[in-house]
């Protein structure tokens, strides 16, 4: 409070003064020497591995048999036939370059899912009154915590043999285990999953676009449905962006849910890859080519839209 | 369902908008009774379902097309082709429902009978494309025209006028009923069947939980999860928080941000293989950096993986902090932004040193957000899978509970051990939830 008087008070240009000012202290802390080594270290730590790695993807298999990826510096050679050989290995039902295709198939429908139905709730805690709404959101919140090991044998039972009540059976399980690329459970057990979190998020979001709007637009006869799709979700565009970035790394890099959820010829990249790293072994030049076939696609998303990213991050956490 | 319709008014005065006259506060009472006599026959309903005859023949019925259908005609298709079928559908779903949220409370003899044919005809067509069985038929159907006029009576003679419910229902359903379907269900039958043994037959009591205690693999479990939970988020957070306090407002701030915040956007399984490169272990010529190193200093290489006791528990453990100190750095950078730098100019006013101020105003002014880094981690930590599956496979004592569950339950068809690991686990995650819980409560009664 008293912080921001005293902004108020004083002049731009002083504030601007102020800030150049407490950046060259902030610089003049880093140069203290313990400080910059500690933060190089820090870095070189959590850049070598992947890039050891990504090294060696490019090098022809002979040579990462024998030598370490720090050769390369004194004797460079690189190929790309790690990568054609890699995507080309796996079984007859499914090579890596097929799950690849999986993996598009699960993520994008399993993003758009959970984000739609989210907001529709999400816009109900936020703008409709209704008895007991604090408690049920609080039991949301509560289940964005509840491990999702919890949920997998039932729910999986519930989609393959559906419920059977008393030996009543209520609801017949889907027959897709012998369709060819079936990811309805796949996408119906993601959506489910990211539920809590993205209510939780984007509930934070749109509750606190002014009333005022919300109004104005109740006044000129808007009825629910139109505010929600004409006001709040243009408004809250840029939460639910960054909830799709969050989703859309979660269920790509996602190994759990695919393993129990996905019939065999519909598996993703993950499982696939996980699978083939044990049939690779010590060939390094395959696993190496094989990771960074599955971790490009997030690195893309998430290097060309990390402000978004980092936005939805700081929103789910400090208000959490 | 039945705890929003009975939320209808105690003194209902307030007038419904379409064409009835306004009221009489009695009718209040008569709205309840009736609400309450609907509840009673859906119960009725609801048993005499489950206790009807069983036949094993019954085929499913449906009105010719239902999910099951449209999935398995989906599943043939090529998967880039079924994204694009999928999201018109389900575009077209949010549509409907949006389009009804619109119409719903508009007053007039149209949209009154608009109102009342969608009551009736949505439970109904849900339950329809889920295809009940034959023998059950007529109480699914019973059940779904109950629901269907509970809420066009609870909705027509709610306070706020006619729709207001209808309005709220249609919005909340689909969430409502996912979350009950997929979260809770599962969580309660979990807990259920833990109590059962393999097969789910025969009672067990509390044997599943003594062999999660006893057994080795499940013994290990709990140890190592207990060691990833208590190491994890104190080790991210702490280098989280030096690296955003060196870099803070350096030159180049957001590229040396990129660095250690990039392994969140990679998987487990790529980190896991990016990790187990660097502990490859073979004969000859070292290839992977770490034992490279050892023997470069002229030590014998070791196969760390597989190196005992707890060793390798902590290797896959820096697999683990090395994707999440990222998280932990951009959250508390943020939080450092926020210390108000007069506060930080009075201490040096005072004559403290860097550390002293660090310590002494910047902690103190990020303790929420460390909080929350903390907790957040600490729930990752519990529920990790991936990165044993990766690189272990749980061999060498390195399972974890959110493995060892899957493990139970996919090598084995143990479900009643995994049942219960599972239940360990949520017993380990539940005093976090209970604390972020009430931390949101007060949050909330600030506001």
């Amino acid at each position: 409070m008293i912080a921001d008087t005293l902004i108020d008070d004083r002049s731009k240009r002083q504030i601007a003064r102020a800030n150049a000012k407490s950046e060259k202290t902030a610089q003049a802390r880093l140069t203290s020497r313990g400080a910059t080594i500690v933060a190089v270290i820090i870095a070189i730590f959590w850049t070598i591995p992947t890039f050891g790695l990504f090294v060696t993807s490019f090098r022809p298999g002979a040579d990462t048999q024998s030598t370490g990826w720090w050769t390369v510096f004194t004797d460079p050679s690189f190929t790309l036939d790690n990568y054609s050989q890699a995507l080309n290995s796996g079984g007859t039902a499914l090579t890596l370059a097929q799950s690849f295709i999986n993996s598009l198939g699960i993520t994008i429908p399993a993003t758009v899912f959970p984000l739609v139905i989210a907001s529709l709730a999400a816009y109900a805690f936020a703008w409709i009154d209704f008895k007991g709404k604090n408690i049920v959101f609080v039991g949301v919140f509560a289940l964005q915590i509840v491990p999702i090991q919890m949920a997998l044998v039932p729910l999986l039972s519930l989609f393959s043999k559906g419920l059977t009540v008393n030996g009543v059976g209520i609801f017949p399980g889907f027959e897709l285990r012998d369709a060819e690329h079936s990811f309805a459970t796949v996408w119906i057990a993601h959506a489910i999953f990211a539920l809590p979190l993205a209510i939780f998020m984007l509930h934070n979001f749109i509750s606190e676009i002014p009333g005022e709007v919300i109004e104005a637009a109740r006044v000129d006869g808007a009825g629910h449905g139109q505010m929600f799709f004409r006001i709040v979700l243009p408004l809250a565009t840029p939460a639910i962006a960054s909830f799709a970035i969050f989703q859309f790394l979660w269920v790509w890099n996602d190994l759990l849910v695919a393993t129990i959820f996905a019939p065999s010829s519909s598996l993703p990249l993950t499982q696939t890859l996980n699978s083939l790293s044990g049939t690779w072994g010590n060939q390094w030049f395959l696993q190496s080519a094989g990771a960074f076939i599955s971790i490009i696609v997030p690195l893309i998303v998430f290097f060309s839209l990390q402000r978004f990213f980092v936005r939805g991050l700081l929103a789910g956490a400090t208000k959490g | 369902m039945t705890s929003l319709q009975t939320k209808t008014p105690a003194v209902a005065t307030a007038p419904a908008q379409p064409p009835k006259v306004p009221k009489a506060p009695r009718s209040a009472n008569t709205t309840r009774l009736i609400v309450g006599g609907a509840a009673v026959l859906l119960a009725v309903a609801f048993i005499a379902l489950i206790t009807s005859p069983p036949n094993d023949d019954a085929r499913p019925v449906s009105l010719g097309f239902s999910l099951n259908s449209l999935f398995r005609w989906m599943g043939g298709l090529n998967p880039i082709v079924q994204i694009p079928i999928i999201l018109v559908i389900f575009g077209l779903v949010v549509a409907l429902i949006l389009l009804l949220i619109e119409f719903a409370p508009r007053a007039g003899r149209g949209y009154f009978y608009a109102r009342l044919a969608a009551c009736f005809v949505l439970p109904v067509l849900a339950f329809m494309l889920l295809r009940p069985y034959q023998n059950a038929l007529i109480w699914v159907l019973a059940i779904a025209l109950i629901v269907g006029a509970l809420l066009f009576f609870a909705d027509y003679r709610s306070r706020q006028g006619a729709g207001y419910l209808f309005q709220l229902v249609t919005f909340m359903t689909p969430a409502v009923l996912l979350l009950t379907i997929g979260l809770i269900y599962p969580t309660v039958a979990t807990i259920y069947q833990s109590f059962f043994d393999k097969t789910s037959q025969t009672f067990v009591g509390l044997d599943n939980y003594f062999w999660v205690f006893a057994n080795p693999e499940g013994f290990w479990s709990v140890v190592n999860t207990l060691i990833w939970v208590l190491v994890a988020p104190v080790f991210s957070t702490i280098v989280g928080l030096a690296y955003a306090a060196f870099i803070d407002r350096a030159k180049g701030e957001k590229y040396l941000k990129s660095l250690v915040f990039m392994p969140m956007a990679i998987s487990f399984v790529g980190a896991g293989i990016i990790w187990k490169f660097i502990y490859d272990n073979r004969q000859g010529e070292q290839v992977g950096l770490l034992n490279a190193i050892i023997t470069a200093f002229g030590g014998q290489p070791v196969s760390w993986l597989d190196a005992q006791p707890l060793i390798n528990t902590f290797l896959l453990l820096v697999v683990f902090i090395w994707t999440q100190t990222g998280f932990a750095m951009v959250i508390l950078s943020a939080a450092i932004k926020g210390v108000p730098t007069e506060q930080m100019e009075a201490a040096e006013l005072d004559g403290t040193n860097a550390w002293q101020r660090f310590t002494n105003v910047t902690v103190p002014g990020i303790r929420s957000s460390l909080i929350v880094v903390l907790t957040t981690i600490a729930i990752g930590s519990l529920k990790v899978y991936d990165i044993v599956a990766v690189m272990t496979g749980g061999r060498a004592n390195t399972t974890v509970l959110g493995f060892e569950m899957v493990n139970q339950q996919q090598r084995f068809q143990s479900y009643g051990h995994s049942a219960a690991l599972a239940v360990v686990l949520f017993l380990f995650v539940l005093p976090l939830i209970i604390y972020n819980a009430n931390q949101m409560r007060k949050q909330r009664e600030i506001r």
